[in-house]
């Protein structure tokens, strides 16, 4: 008998829940954020003569000369696939790890020989999305940036020691380059003739 | 390791601190059925729901049947999400058109949220549609935190009443639960995360234009190969902040992306991290003030909660320690680990760079202290030892603060043991609050402590054996042993991290872990509550000389002791053949 009673309960009880939890809460919250946070709601979307051209919390693949290239990712086959976020999830002693880091490394000293290679710059993130290097991993790049546009290196140095975001509130996380927005204003103060 | 870092987790901990009296106090009025502010709009909605759920206020009930009422609860909560994810494809709210769940993969999946665990072997963004995501996953994001949390009150209530059956109104208490705890912190919590950039909207996924188009050269089978430009990025959306927010504050953990809390769009500024990670432990630590208050003996709750600050701290340390200090292997493959300025250095493989070292590290570390199981960072890349730091929480239980009431009444079986030691130690009957430890009610929390190992540790065994099970690993050497234990463990603990390397999507995964969630749920909610209602009955003996004191700093070492030991006896063997031999390997430059 209480059984059943406890029983009519639950299914009632997982109805009216649900309807409040599972559809009220989220419509509300969904009504409010895109009535106070509307560009962050939608996914602080980047448009430039009416076309989409990314998001500033996602970074995108680059790999040309005249680019800043953000980390390696695991995210889809050219990387940076919002449709399949994630990382390698090789563990420390993997040799598929090891020999990739390894050929990044070569890769990069080629560019820039003779400065440490910043880990961040050779390793992939966790979400295969990360938008940004960390300063230094930014500024190892800067002599072949620099060649590829016929730049000045300091004048492509300070563009991106301007792009340093500093820690949130000053102690919260770390110093950091987003890579899309860098190199938009790249793109902008540095055209290249196609 | 950095001052920055060390001031960011002292600060942590002070502020977890400081939230305790907070939450604590109001949850004990919640469950008090005490007038609290938000009484005049939420005691009519309330009230509306008994109406129509035919749900008697006044009514007590015994031990059995709060766990009865919990148990159709659970099971009808479930089959509904398993309907909602068979039939997403017929269903409204699915832009990107994701066909119906296969139906292992549902069970998992509706196993695993039901239990609090939210392991998840799918990705989100293109295996969930939108009304999966919101009134299937997210609702038992709720449902399943408030069963924890009201559990913990029923044991509480046990311990602090004397010679009563009953232990209170399963239904009251988790509807007081959804209205006054969980719902306006999400509401509020949600805004602010949105405010950071978290997503919130049902929109189909956007196209947007790449800059710099790619040419992606892949080698299809037979040894094939096809060049193809990527000219666009697909953006996924979704209501994302609306979950996010109920997945910190009830230990949930299940993303909404693939990527967790990784992923931009659910964690994209280091104060959204922080939030988070603070969310997490927010009303774990504030149970711990309850306890206090409802039995009487605030000093208690404290000593409770310094067992937990230990043993966070220890773990933290270690973990932000391996990390920070790096990889061997890669400074001989040439990357720079050092901590400049301007680097955040360490092992950052599958780390991002906003949050660092640091922030990685300590949310490893709270992720699987409390049951929670969302990710900042892939455990599967962190360094032997710093790998080991969340395995090991888990295993020891998550009764560092722990899941929501899980962490609480797991802890509490914890304290039973300890005082019945401490008893056994002096010779005297054991006393708990007043309460008299006898042989039933340690028989039952033996019963807790073993379930969990045995399952843990027969499943991995199975799976190592066998060909379906090592098929999966997706790392080679003691590493894959790692993948498999974490795997087990994670689900039985009802955490729902992983080292997530292991291709957990195939049919035995999906059943054995599945099932893994469910027997470390429910079978070992039986015993605790059997406690509970043991206690309830009981006389309450005035103390005497021979009472051992439990709000003393000898009973917070006593009970860390406790929990460490119990933990170290029973996982110790298979940890040394996993991330232990794996570190001293590293250490010697062999790779897999």
């Amino acid at each position: 008998m209480r059984v059943l009673r406890n029983l009519i309960v639950a299914v009632l009880m997982t109805v009216v829940t649900t309807a409040l939890f599972g559809f009220g809460y989220p419509l509300v919250v969904t009504g409010l954020a895109q009535w106070l946070f509307p560009a962050q709601a939608n996914g602080s979307l980047i448009v430039r003569d009416g076309r989409l051209i990314g998001s500033r919390l996602l970074g995108q693949p680059f790999s040309a000369d005249r680019y800043f290239h953000p980390r390696p990712s695991a995210a889809g086959p050219a990387g940076y696939d919002p449709t399949a976020s994630g990382g390698t999830n090789l563990g420390p002693t993997s040799k598929a790890l090891i020999d990739a880091v390894r050929a990044r490394v070569a890769a990069a000293r080629s560019d820039n020989p003779g400065t440490p290679v910043p880990v961040d710059l050779v390793t992939s993130s966790g979400s295969g999305l990360d938008p940004d290097l960390s300063p230094a991993a930014a500024l190892f790049q800067v002599p072949r940036v620099a060649r590829a546009r016929g730049a000045g290196p300091a004048a492509v140095r300070q563009l991106v020691e301007a792009h340093i975001e500093g820690r949130q509130l000053g102690f919260l996380g770390e110093p950091r380059v987003n890579v899309l927005e860098l190199n938009l204003a790249l793109d902008a103060q540095f055209p290249v003739r196609h | 390791m950095t001052a920055n870092g060390w001031l960011q987790i002292a600060l942590y901990l002070a502020l977890i601190a400081a939230i305790t009296p907070l939450t604590g106090r109001f949850m004990t009025r919640v469950f008090n059925r005490e007038r609290t502010w938000l009484d005049p709009v939420l005691r009519p909605v309330e009230r509306l729901i008994y109406r129509s759920t035919g749900v008697d206020e006044a009514h007590e009930m015994r031990w059995t049947e709060y766990a009865m009422a919990m148990l159709l609860f659970s099971v009808v909560s479930m089959l509904l999400l398993y309907a909602i994810e068979r039939l997403q494809y017929w269903l409204p709210w699915n832009p990107q058109h994701l066909p119906g769940v296969p139906p292992e993969l549902a069970f998992n999946t509706a196993a695993s949220f039901t239990t609090n665990t939210n392991w998840q072997a799918y990705a989100g963004e293109t295996t969930m549609s939108y009304l999966t995501q919101m009134a299937g996953l997210a609702y038992h994001n709720f449902a399943s935190a408030a069963v924890g949390i009201v559990l913990a009150i029923a044991f509480i209530r046990g311990i602090a009443q004397k010679e009563k059956d009953a232990l209170g109104n399963f239904w009251v208490d988790l509807v007081r639960c959804l209205l006054w705890v969980l719902l306006p912190l999400c509401l509020v919590f949600s805004l602010v995360l949105v405010s950071q950039g978290v997503v919130q909207n049902l929109r189909p996924y956007d196209t947007a234009t790449l800059v710099d188009p790619q040419t992606v050269t892949t080698t299809g089978q037979a040894g094939t190969t096809q060049t193809q430009v990527v000219r666009s990025q697909v953006i996924a959306q979704g209501p994302v902040a609306s979950q996010e927010a109920i997945k910190e504050l009830g230990t949930n953990g299940g993303g909404f992306f693939n990527a967790n809390s990784a992923h931009p769009f659910e964690n994209p500024t280091p104060l959204s991290n922080y939030l988070e990670m603070l969310a997490i432990f927010a009303l774990a630590s504030g149970l711990t003030w309850t306890l206090g208050d409802m039995t009487g003996s605030r000093g208690h709750g404290w000593a409770v909660w310094a067992a937990m600050a230990f043993l966070f701290l220890a773990g933290v340390t270690t973990a932000y320690w391996a990390e920070a200090q790096g990889n061997p292997l890669l400074t001989a493959a040439g990357a720079d680990q050092h901590v400049t300025a301007l680097c955040p250095g360490g092992n950052m493989e599958g780390k991002e760079v906003r949050f660092g070292i640091a922030d990685s590290a300590l949310f490893a570390t709270v992720t699987t202290d409390a049951s929670c199981g969302a990710v900042n960072s892939l455990h599967d890349s962190y360094t032997p030892i710093g790998g080991l730091v969340p395995l090991v929480n888990i295993m020891l239980g998550e009764v560092i603060f722990g899941g929501v009431g899980a962490g609480m009444y797991g802890m509490l079986v914890f304290i039973v043991l300890a005082v019945f030691i401490a008893g056994l130690m002096v010779g005297r009957t054991p006393e708990y609050l007043g309460k008299k430890i006898e042989a039933y009610d340690v028989k039952m929390a033996m019963l807790y402590v073993l379930i969990f190992p045995l399952v843990i540790l027969t499943l991995a065994a199975v799976s190592v054996l066998f060909p379906f099970g090592t098929s999966s690993l997706g790392n080679a050497g003691p590493h894959g042993l790692s993948e498999i234990l974490y795997a087990f463990s994670s689900g039985t603990g009802n955490n729902g991290s992983a080292f997530a390397g292991l291709n957990a999507n195939t049919p035995w995964y999906d059943l054995s872990i599945g099932l893994a969630t469910l027997v470390g749920r429910f079978l070992m909610i039986v015993p605790m509550l059997a406690i509970a209602g043991s206690l309830g009955r009981k006389k309450r003996v005035p103390p005497s000389s021979g009472t051992f004191p439990v709000t003393t700093p000898l009973f917070a070492t006593l009970l860390v002791g406790v929990v460490v030991i119990v933990g170290a006896l029973t996982f110790f063997p298979a940890l040394s053949l996993g991330p232990v031999v794996e570190h001293l390997l590293m250490l010697k430059g062999q790779v897999f």
